[in-house]
Parts: structure tokens; C-alpha cells; sequence
């Protein structure tokens, strides 16, 4: 259900760490100790994160024991910019609809002004 | 720059929307109450509306047809219930492509130093309807709706 994905998607994104990692990941490839790195953090700990992201099917996991790389996957990311983009022509749609009326009103004022110079 | 604001409070079944406008309030009334006005403005860029009919006094009707390059067309269609020139519209609202969910809306105007400030009050009929025009415009919220009422009858069967 589209409603339940989204929850854990945007769960999965509600923190700095997962965040941090999903930007690692656009560069390519990564291990867990790679991904690491630049946390101040143990490795269960960052498992932990990774195992979230991956139920989110934010990221993807290799098959082999040892050497699991983890990998960007796209199309979470893309339903979330789909849920946004509801949202942003909502409000494109409001202020166009206005800018309209905008126009409208300023034409109609234009109009207006001669009349009252000569009927004082 | 515009200084449009939307307010949808979660789980509430209501969208209120606030923008000034740099014109008399009597003016930006008649924008909203004068077919004349309305097919000048009402609609997206690009489209063509329409007025069939627009009575602005209690148990007046009103019904817009917004027309795309594209050749297609969408409806809308409603009853005043009440309109105080130049404070005050409220109006029901159905989208012909939707039929059967109709939201309240409520209009009003305020002069303040000559402009105008407009504040427009939608309540719909639930919490969902409200969440489908937020998420997606009218239009797409009936596809969502339609495949919703699919889904349901689906089931029922």
C-alpha cells in the first residue's frame, strides 16, 4: 500500500546519518566499514541505519557474506518527489490562478482611471 | 511578489487560502460575482472559462467551463448560498469530473489600506477529499478517487 511505503520511506529518511549515507551512496558502491568512515559510530550501529534504509528499499545489499556493498536504489526517491509534486501544483495552480486575477484587477483599474479624471 | 498563503491543518477537512490583491475591495468583489469579470480571469493560464451561468444571491446557481488548447474541458458547478457585496461569497462547489463530492466555500474580503485582502475558506466533505485536492488538483484527485470507488466496488462484488 502506497500510504505504508511512504511511511517507512520518509522514517528511513527522518534522520541525518541515513541521509548522510544515501548521499555516500550516489557516488557508487560502498561497504559498511567505508560507510563508516565518517561517523563517529560502531559498525552494528551503522548497520542498524542500513538495515532501515534497505526495509525502506532505499538501498539494495550484494549477496556474498563478507564483501556486502550496498547500493543506491532510485525508486523510493522517486515516489517521494511523485508525493511532492502533488503538492507543488497545488500551489502553482493557486498562484497562477491569482497572478490571473492580478492582471485582471490592474486592467480593470487601467480602465477605470480616464473615466474619473473626466467625470470628476 | 505574491503573498499567497495556504493553511490545510492536518486530519481537518478544510483548505483556507489568503492573498491581497493591490485593488478596491468592491472591484476584486465584482472579479468574483460578474460573468463578464469571471470568464476574464477564473481558470489556469492557458485555458478559456466560460460562464453559463452566475448568480450571486442567495439559491443563484453558477457554472464555469474551462476550456484547454488540447481541446479538452472540465466543468464545475455550484449554488450560492449567500453574497453580501462587497464583504462576502458562499458558495457550494462541485467538480463535474467528480460528481457527488462538494465542498463549502467561503469568501471574504477585507480593504485594508486600499488593497484588498481576500481569504477563502474551502471545507470539504472529508478528510480524504481535502488531502486528494492538496495532493493532487481536482483532476488527478478524481483519477485517485475513481480508482478508490474501483477498489471499493471490487471488494463488494
Amino acid at each position: 500500500m502506497r500510504a505504508e511505503r511512504l511511511n517507512d520511506i520518509f522514517a528511513a529518511l527522518a534522520d541525518p546519518t541515513r541521509r548522510a549515507i544515501l548521499a555516500r551512496l550516489t557516488a557508487g558502491e560502498a561497504t559498511v566499514t567505508e560507510l563508516a568512515e565518517p561517523f563517529a559510530m560502531s559498525l552494528p550501529a551503522v548497520s542498524k541505519h542500513l538495515k532501515v534504509l534497505e526495509r525502506a528499499g532505499l538501498i539494495a545489499r550484494g549477496r556474498e557474506a563478507q564483501w556486502r556493498p550496498c547500493r543506491l536504489e532510485a525508486d523510493p526517491l522517486k515516489e517521494v518527489a511523485d508525493w511532492v509534486e502533488g503538492y507543488r501544483r497545488f500551489w502553482e495552480q493557486s498562484q497562477e490562478r491569482y497572478d490571473r486575477l492580478d492582471d485582471y484587477l490592474r486592467q480593470a483599474q487601467e480602465k477605470e482611471e480616464p473615466d474619473e479624471q473626466t467625470t470628476p | 511578489m505574491s503573498d499567497l498563503k495556504v493553511v490545510a491543518d492536518p486530519g481537518t477537512h478544510e483548505i483556507v487560502i489568503t492573498r491581497s490583491f493591490d485593488a478596491p475591495r468592491d472591484l476584486v468583489f465584482k472579479a468574483f460575482t460578474d460573468p463578464e469579470a469571471v470568464a476574464q480571469w477564473w481558470g489556469l493560464r492557458g485555458s478559456e472559462t466560460t460562464v453559463d451561468e452566475l448568480e450571486a444571491r442567495p439559491g443563484g446557481r453558477w457554472r464555469f467551463v474551462q476550456r484547454y488548447g488540447n481541446g479538452g474541458e472540465d466543468g464545475f458547478h455550484g449554488v450560492y448560498h449567500d453574497a453580501v457585496a462587497p464583504e462576502r461569497i458562499v458558495y457550494t462547489f462541485e467538480y463535474e469530473g467528480l460528481p457527488g463530492h462538494v465542498l463549502l466555500e467561503t469568501i471574504t474580503f477585507e480593504e485594508q489600506d486600499g488593497k484588498t485582502l481576500m481569504t477563502d475558506s474551502s471545507v470539504f466533505q472529508s478528510v480524504a477529499d481535502r488531502d486528494g485536492m492538496l495532493q493532487s488538483g481536482m483532476e488527478s484527485g478524481a483519477a485517485e478517487s475513481m480508482d478508490r470507488l474501483e477498489a471499493y466496488l471490487a471488494k463488494k462484488r
